[in-house]
């Protein structure tokens, strides 16, 4: 995978003034968060698994961000939103139904269990998904756009975004307490923050695309 | 810090201690009362308890439970909604502005939403009292409205994105300037504690953890407790006690696993929008089958929120907007000034979202996942953006009712309905277009829009003149239980077009003189 910013690390500031010492103390808990299941059953785990792996694709060149395993936790220890779309059910009941309707799905549409379709079948399923286009019985009432939409979008793709892992490859800055940032204006940049990025960052997305999945 | 018994009947226990609640605490507390200040959330120590996270700082945001629908669902949480003394002000983006004089008289000059029974002289005045208050770095001149004393600290340098925002605005013709700011811009001394100057960090919205941001647990809470008021933590008020005479008589709260008693002469309710309502629903009684306060039937409704479009769009240079606070320049428009076919007005500011709240941009705005997500998110340093606050009109079928489904504590939570209106929607589709046509006079490319968000709340316990439809008075009295009040952005009779959160603070710095007023004529 081409990187965008080669040599670029976040953690390398772990004990410069930019990071303080509570955000170390987060920042380890999250590079230690547990990566067996707590919430969901070892059947439901695979099929999360799967399913990060679509939403979230990784390069195959490094240890994978354990996604499913900061959703697991984000249930496990009932971390809410601070709100609810009245036809969803609560965050957990809404991952359970969800992530069976999707076997079920997998199921009818190719007779096969969703951990074992193709990357374009999976996408194909993923994208009725978010259509709305979805209507198995095992979905029992709960619209699968807004469960596309209000779960399964946020609570992945936070849990990459908030990984320094993440940091890295889009350039961001990360913690900065207490040292903060001198130089503010445009195409300025501290001496640690990420250098410059590869031109190749103004190609176009499938352009983009193409390169990082090789 | 002076401490109360549960059995100690104090002048006022306040509910909510954020932009509302902490200015009126330490008001009170220095004109002699005895307060207790009551909040849901935790006092914390930013600088031994704030990371630089996003994720870890969502503890600052109130997470409870809360049910949304109608046409156009309010997302609840970060945006508009703290639990933390100090409230949502630990987490603001500290934009720091004045309503424009006529959105106080909405009604009879401009045709739209309902007068405010406050004048806008009155409120202009209390302005000055709290931008002096909170330091607010900010321009000499500011370039919309009646003049105003420039401001206590000089304005803050423009990261990219703001000057990416003035010359936008220069393109088009449109005055911009740096925004006033509740950060400060050089050291300042308080009483009790310092505040260095703000470090641009970025972080503004999880969470000042150099004490530069001027919340109000920085500024007015220490205050509060050097003039004798208590604040007490992790207080979640679930019900107001009505007394055999049909007054109140203190607080129920839930505090270390159990409920507690807190005897009070006067309840002062300043939980927001949300909270506000559903504290005077919950506490209904026989006498007051509806909720407390509640005669006209309005409590929970003429819910306002402000619509909160953005345009973002990829520039040749790099921007990287996460450095400093988020909206280091803004431009406000006027519908009056210009002949725009809508009510309301608006104005737009500066981006800087941070990698999880731009995913979460393009999740939801742009519907991206897969490799598509990854390929958008590594532009993020070239990204520049354009957001508004607009002005929302009040329409009662928008309100708070209690849901079935119970929290934590065993209370039932808010549902929230709202749908935009046509008027609403006019307004939006107008800045958008306006904030398209300046990022593209920048050379941004790849444009796209940002259409469904919302922020700030208002409304829920609107103050006005007339008992029938109102249901506090101009000093934020209830006026149906006389030690009962108000005092947050629930009043708001109309939300404007800016943040609210310096009007809130004005507010109740009003209320705190009108109190002592009335106190010295003996007509509490």
């Amino acid at each position: 995978m081409a990187e965008r910013y080669p040599g670029y690390d976040v953690l390398a500031k772990r004990n410069t003034p930019s990071w303080n010492a509570k955000t170390r103390e987060v920042i380890d808990a999250r590079l230690a968060v547990s990566r067996e299941p707590r919430f969901f059953s070892p059947g439901e785990w695979r099929t999360l698994w799967a399913l990060c792996d679509r939403i979230v694709p990784q390069p195959r060149d490094r240890a994978p961000v354990p996604l499913p395993a900061y959703v697991d936790e984000k249930l496990y220890t009932g971390q809410l939103d601070g709100y609810r779309y009245a036809q969803l059910p609560v965050q957990g009941e809404a991952w359970r139904r969800g992530l069976a309707a999707l076997e079920a799905e997998a199921q009818s549409a190719c007779g096969a269990p969703f951990t074992q379709l193709d990357p374009a079948q999976q996408d194909a399923l993923l994208g009725r998904m978010q259509r709305g286009e979805l209507t198995n019985p095992a979905w029992q009432g709960m619209p699968c756009q807004l469960f596309f939409e209000h779960r399964v979008l946020p609570d992945i793709t936070h849990a990459y975004y908030a990984h320094p892992t993440a940091w890295n490859e889009i350039g961001f800055g990360g913690p900065a307490s207490p040292r903060g940032y001198a130089r503010m204006g445009l195409d300025r940049r501290d001496p640690w923050e990420a250098p410059r990025a590869l031109p190749t960052t103004h190609g176009t997305a499938s352009a983009q695309g193409h390169r990082s999945d090789g | 810090m002076r401490e109360f018994r549960d059995d100690e009947l104090v002048d006022f226990a306040v509910v909510g201690t954020g932009a509302g609640g902490a200015p009126l605490i330490a008001r009170l507390a220095e004109s002699g009362f005895s307060v207790v200040g009551l909040d849901a959330g935790p006092y914390y120590r930013p600088l031994e308890d704030f990371a630089s996270d996003e994720r870890e700082q969502s503890k600052l945001y109130w997470l409870d439970e809360r049910i949304v629908e109608g046409a156009n669902p309010i997302v609840m949480g970060g945006k508009n909604s703290g639990k933390a003394v100090g409230g949502s002000t630990v987490h603001f983006a500290m934009v720091s502005l004045r309503f424009r004089p006529e959105w106080f008289r909405s009604r009879s000059l401009l045709g739209y939403g309902a007068d405010w029974p406050v004048d806008w002289r009155e409120m202009w005045h209390y302005y000055g009292i709290a931008e002096q208050a909170l330091r607010i770095a900010g321009p000499v001149h500011y370039p919309w409205g009646p003049w105003r004393p420039r401001y206590p600290y000089r304005a803050h340098e423009l990261n990219g994105a703001a000057e990416l925002l003035a010359r936008g605005a220069e393109a088009l013709g449109m005055r911009w300037t740096p925004t006033p700011l509740a950060t400060v811009s050089a050291p300042r001394a308080h009483d009790h504690g310092r505040s260095p100057p703000c470090v641009y960090r970025g972080f503004c919205r999880f969470g000042c953890s150099t004490n530069a941001k001027q919340s109000q647990l920085v500024t007015f809470i220490p205050r509060a407790l050097a003039a004798g008021a208590e604040i007490r933590d992790l207080a979640m008020v679930g019900r107001i006690e009505v007394g055999a005479d049909g007054r109140v008589s203190g607080v129920h709260y839930h505090r270390e696993g159990r409920w507690h008693f807190q005897r009070a002469r006067h309840v002062v309710v300043a939980g927001y929008a949300i909270e506000t309502p559903r504290l005077l629903l919950a506490s209904a009684t026989d006498r007051y089958p509806n909720g407390l306060a509640n005669s006209s039937g309005l409590v929970g409704r003429y819910l306002m929120t402000q619509s909160n479009q953005a345009v973002f769009g990829t520039m040749a240079q790099e921007v990287r907007w996460y450095k400093g606070p988020p909206s280091l320049a803004v431009t406000e428009h006027w519908n009056y000034d210009d002949h725009k076919d809508f009510f309301g007005g608006y104005c737009w500011m500066a981006q800087g979202p941070l990698p999880v709240e731009w995913a979460t941009i393009q999740t939801s705005a742009r519907g991206l996942w897969g490799q598509a997500l990854r390929d958008a998110m590594e532009k993020y340093n070239y990204q520049v953006g354009l957001k508004m606050v607009g002005e929302m009109l009040p329409d009662e079928r928008n309100r708070v009712t209690l849901a079935e489904e119970k929290d934590q504590y065993g209370l039932r939570v808010a549902r929230i309905h709202y749908s935009w209106g046509a008027n609403d929607k006019a307004l939006i589709q107008h800045a958008l277009d306006q904030m398209q046509m300046s990022l593209e006079a920048v050379g941004a490319r790849d444009l796209f829009r940002q259409e469904d968000d919302t922020n700030h709340l208002a409304g829920t316990a609107r103050m006005g003149t007339d008992p029938a439809s109102s249901v506090v008075n101009p000093d934020g009295r209830s006026w149906d239980i006389p030690n009962l009040w108000v005092c947050d952005g629930s009043v708001f009779p109309t939300t404007g077009g800016v943040n609210p959160s310096l009007t809130i603070t004005s507010l109740a710095l009003r209320m705190a003189d009108r109190i002592r007023a009335l106190a010295a004529r003996s007509e509490l």
